[in-house]
């Protein structure tokens, strides 16, 4: 599918200079397989977004919408056969696509960490965790031995951990599920990053987990002014954690903004959507809408908008070609040719066609 | 750790019957050959002396069951008989030749080690192109080739074509053991690499693709950092079960080694006996060899739950 | 619920589906082609041994002993004279007949034991299983030579003493099969519908778990002519002068200063006889269990 003209503006903000510049930078990325003789598989299709210093970023969509990609691309973890076809990604004003692999190894740790859904799987099954935390501080900071176990040790402690001294001699098997998660989160902290990327880190883990662990992480990137790129599928978790959005389908960005503006007023059928299906305990006894259809197959995505097929507000139009980003309102856009009707749309309810 | 060790006197006690039967099969042995057992192991130009006293010595005019135990007390005692052609004590014969047998396992265990573990990481780094290829093929060649065949290989080559090590013996003094052991345990890890880097190559390409390797690469980890403390940790483990339970297999075939370098290890004792009817030696061997491979499978389990801290061997495996 | 025979003829249909699946690829692949082509090659020799050797492979001619290669022996003579490349011919039928056979009685025997363990499982499947245990704490060839030797040398020795040994991992592989098998539905559901154990065992059962039985043979067929190569360079095989490639090696080992190709010749053709049989293997074992990882 060709590229239409997309908005290259990178800022999700479309007003004002910016003070700062950004952090990071995803600019027209474009993530997928390459293939011989045969058009490119594109599974993220030229994405882009900012995140300030200090920023707390939510990228939200389905399971396939190629929002853990993009954080794997950030973090150069991509799976093989999966690599950047085109676009740019800057850190701090530098293009990490552009520099040598041990120039971005020497990032990874003290200033972009990872933490990941699965803690079981994530954490090496044979090394005791406090060494897996003091690993990145003997690497990155250069600290001994004993002073990097006794920083893992503080750094349970501040994640929360009781008896931290003595969990920290523990293997990940012997800890529970919302445990190893802290651990993970300890591991990503200790070198003291300015950007943290979180794949669905709440994911995996109970519900009452969830909520500590997230708070967790609130508290810890506030107390370091580390920014944050909240990788999930689930609306509450970014409605608590965050403060501003990009909502992804199928890998393309359809709308962007802060998240309590795009959440009381959604301005692309897709985000409409999804929070007619998610459940509100404000308002019990709302019935759910849910989406209907499935997301399109990745290596055959129609022409045009492609929510378009699922979607209610859906017109001639749309199938045609790529919608633009829209400005929406202060530092909001939305990818969609209706998106003026559809804040004044009844729940459930298609918009009339307007001449 | 130390309590995670507590299977071992389990493991201990349940190899008592498994020993029991070594010794019942061992003992059988001489009672398989027909006729008169000492008149046939003398062979045909005994004397009727030679024949009564070995008919004496091995007790073979008693009952069946009392000859048993006659000879279940000996062993407890430690004593597995006396060789007839050098009239020695068995287990004297048998102590001087293991020290050559398990130098040749151990220096070999080493070489297999150096040659399969940067072949299996070649190969499950980047697999299906030539260095996997390559690998594959080595281990392929490394299963076909009969093992004396490769010692004589290598002789020819590195031996007599070009003077680089000794055709055979076994020297004096510790470097010179070193020098003459060096082509045989080449050749027997030549035969164990097949396995070990089929295994390890395997397991690699498992941990490789997990999620912790992924971690430890966010954390900037790469090169024989992530090699050594992440990749290699984890993929050791299922391969050193792999070598325990092979281990059986490769102390036969490092008996043939030892007759075609000449080595006087338990092979060549064992060998020299078969081909001169010194049938006490022979138990002997055979018994020793057999209670040292049960031993050696109880090792691998203690290295194996030393490796890796989910195993539970007493109680099953930690969820 | 599903009848008995509903479940039986259903599994039995999706065994056939994935069989077909994977024959109609089988001439497609190459190491599965080479190994037939190499494995009938050598069969075809030994077959037509009579006919194709140029000379007696135990006929002694003293007066030509330890010729270098010539237009009139191919590979020279070994120390009585004897033309190498008719004793590597004549060898042919020996090493591959011999390998062939010493597999098929552990084969039996192993298999029809681990499935009686397993079938019947409780306190016969623990006795079974312990003496399995005591079998394997003896090295295989440790176990070969000895038994060898008690028996006296030859090839019914080398039959029963392989037996002896090797019948220990059929059984214990067949026995992880059929406890799985045990369980399946349509086991339960024949035993449901009054199938007799010997049945139910022999008809039904057997075919479905003896393919790794067959898997694990392909590779037993090589260790066997490994350690018949094996019993004679120990001079402990096949008695001489029957020609056979271990002691064309042993016998050749004398004169490798001179006459190396003695020592090194019947090695090769046995390395090739194994990666043909190698090649075989992984090939049928491909086709009768597509869906499992090797």
């Amino acid at each position: 599918m060709p590229s239409t003209s997309t908005s290259t503006d990178t800022s999700v903000h479309s007003e004002g200079p910016r003070m700062t510049a950004p952090l990071l930078e995803v600019d027209a990325l474009t993530i997928g397989i390459r293939r011989r003789g045969r058009d490119d598989v594109r599974i993220v299709e030229d994405l882009s977004f900012a995140i300030q210093p200090g920023e707390r970023f939510g990228i939200v969509g389905e399971s396939g919408s190629g929002k853990s990609l993009t954080l794997r691309a950030i973090a150069g973890l991509l799976p093989k056969g999966v690599e950047v076809l085109s676009g740019t990604i800057r850190y701090r004003g530098e293009d990490l696509g552009g520099m040598s692999a041990a120039a971005r190894r020497k990032l990874m740790g003290p200033q972009i960490a990872m933490v990941f859904q699965e803690p079981m799987t994530a954490l090496n099954p044979v090394v005791r965790v406090g060494e897996q935390i003091a690993e990145g501080p003997r690497r990155h900071l250069g600290l001994s031995r004993a002073a990097a176990a006794e920083l893992a040790v503080e750094m349970m402690r501040r994640t929360g951990i009781p008896d931290p001294a003595r969990r920290a001699r523990a293997y990940p098997h012997e800890l529970s599920g919302g445990l190893r998660q802290r651990i993970m989160i300890a591991m990503a902290l200790s070198c003291s990053p300015r950007l943290l990327l979180c794949d669905e880190p709440t994911t995996a883990l109970d519900v009452t987990v969830q909520h500590q662990v997230l708070q967790l992480v609130e508290e810890l990137c506030d107390e370091t002014g580390t920014a944050l790129a909240f990788v999930t599928h689930d609306l509450a978790v970014v409605n608590q954690t965050c403060t501003e959005l990009a909502v992804m389908y199928s890998g393309h960005r359809v709308e962007a903004g802060p998240v309590k503006d795009v959440f009381r007023d959604p301005r692309h059928p897709y985000t409409r959507g999804l929070l007619e299906s998610a459940p509100d305990f404000d308002d019990p006894d709302r019935a759910l809408i849910p989406i209907p259809g499935f997301p399109p197959n990745v290596a055959a995505r129609p022409d045009g908008c492609p929510f378009a097929p699922r979607c209610r507000f859906a017109i001639e139009a749309c199938t045609t070609a790529m919608p633009a980003q829209e400005d929406v309102g202060p530092g909001r856009t939305a990818a969609c040719i209706r998106t003026h009707e559809i804040g004044s749309a009844a729940p459930g309810e298609p918009v009339e066609v307007l001449a | 750790m130390l309590h995670r060790l507590r299977f071992i006197p389990g493991r201990l006690l349940q190899a008592v019957p498994v020993a029991f039967g070594v010794t019942i099969i061992v003992f059988f042995l001489s009672h398989l050959l027909p006729g008169n057992a000492a008149l046939a192991l003398l062979g045909e130009r005994a004397t009727k002396a030679s024949v009564a006293a070995l008919t004496e010595q091995l007790g073979l005019d008693r009952p069946l069951w009392e000859q048993y135990f006659r000879f279940l007390g000996q062993i407890v005692h430690g004593n597995l008989g006396t060789s007839l052609t050098y009239q020695l004590p068995v287990g004297q014969l048998v102590l001087q030749a293991v020290p050559v047998t398990l130098s040749l396992l151990g220096l070999a265990l080493v070489m297999s080690l150096v040659i399969s573990i940067p072949l299996a990481s070649l190969a499950a780094s980047r697999p299906n192109r030539a260095g996997d290829l390559f690998a594959r093929g080595f281990t392929l060649l490394g299963q076909g080739m009969p093992q004396f065949w490769v010692g004589i290989m290598l002789i020819l080559l590195l031996a007599v074509n070009v003077r680089a090590f000794p055709v055979g013996g076994y020297g004096d003094g510790a470097g010179a053991h070193l020098y003459f052991l060096f082509l045989p345990a080449l050749t027997l890890a030549i035969a164990m690499s097949p396995t070990i880097i089929r295994s390890l190559r395997a397991s690699m390409i498992g941990v490789l693709e997990s999620e912790y390797v992924g971690t430890a690469k966010s954390k900037g980890a790469a090169g024989m950092p992530l090699f050594r403390d992440h990749v290699l940790r984890n993929a050791a483990i299922p391969t050193v079960s792999i070598i325990g339970v092979n281990l059986g297999y490769l102390v036969g075939g490092s008996l043939v080694i030892e007759k075609v370098f000449a080595l006087p290890g338990l092979g060549s004792l064992m060998v020299n006996a078969i081909f001169s009817r010194d049938f006490p030696t022979i138990q002997g061997v055979t018994l020793f060899v057999a209670i040292f491979v049960v031993v050696v499978g109880i090792l691998t389990d203690v290295v194996y739950t030393m490796l890796d801290p989910r195993v539970d061997l007493a109680g099953g495996t930690t969820p | 619920m599903t009848t008995p025979t509903a479940a039986l003829v259903g599994f039995k249909q999706r065994r056939r589906a994935s069989r077909s699946r994977s024959l109609r690829a089988w001439y497609r692949n190459g190491s599965l082609m080479a190994g037939i082509v190499i494995v009938g090659l050598l069969v075809l020799v030994a077959v037509l041994a009579p006919v194709i050797a140029p000379y007696d492979p135990i006929a002694q001619h003293l007066e030509q002993a330890l010729e270098s290669p010539s237009a009139a022996h191919w590979l020279g003579t070994d120390k009585y004279g004897r033309d190498v490349l008719s004793r590597l011919i004549w060898g042919a039928r020996v090493d591959l007949r011999v390998g062939f056979l010493a597999v098929l009685i552990p084969f039996v025997v192993g298999s029809v034991i681990g499935a009686i363990a397993g079938y019947v499982g409780g306190i016969v499947d623990t006795v079974l299983m312990r003496i399995v245990d005591v079998f394997f704490a003896f090295p295989f060839y440790v176990m070969v030579i000895v038994l060898v030797f008690v028996l006296g040398a030859g090839e019914t020795s080398i039959y029963l003493a392989i037996a002896a040994v090797s019948w220990v991992s059929y059984a214990k592989i067949v026995r992880g099969e059929v406890i799985v098998a045990r369980q399946q539905d349509y086991v339960v559901a024949a035993r449901l519908g009054g199938m007799s154990h010997t049945r139910l065992l022999v008809r039904h059962i057997a075919p479905n778990v003896m393919s790794q039985a067959v898997i694990y043979a392909m590779s037993d067929i090589v260790m066997d002519i490994m350690a018949i190569v094996t019993l004679g360079y120990l001079g402990l095989g096949i008695e001489p002068p029957t020609a056979e490639w271990g002691s064309m090696i042993v016998d050749g080992q004398e004169f490798i200063t001179t006459q190396w190709q003695q020592t090194t010749i019947p090695g090769l053709v046995v390395v090739v006889t194994s990666l043909g049989l190698s090649w075989l293997g992984d090939g049928i074992s491909d086709l009768l269990s597509p869906d499992r990882r090797r």
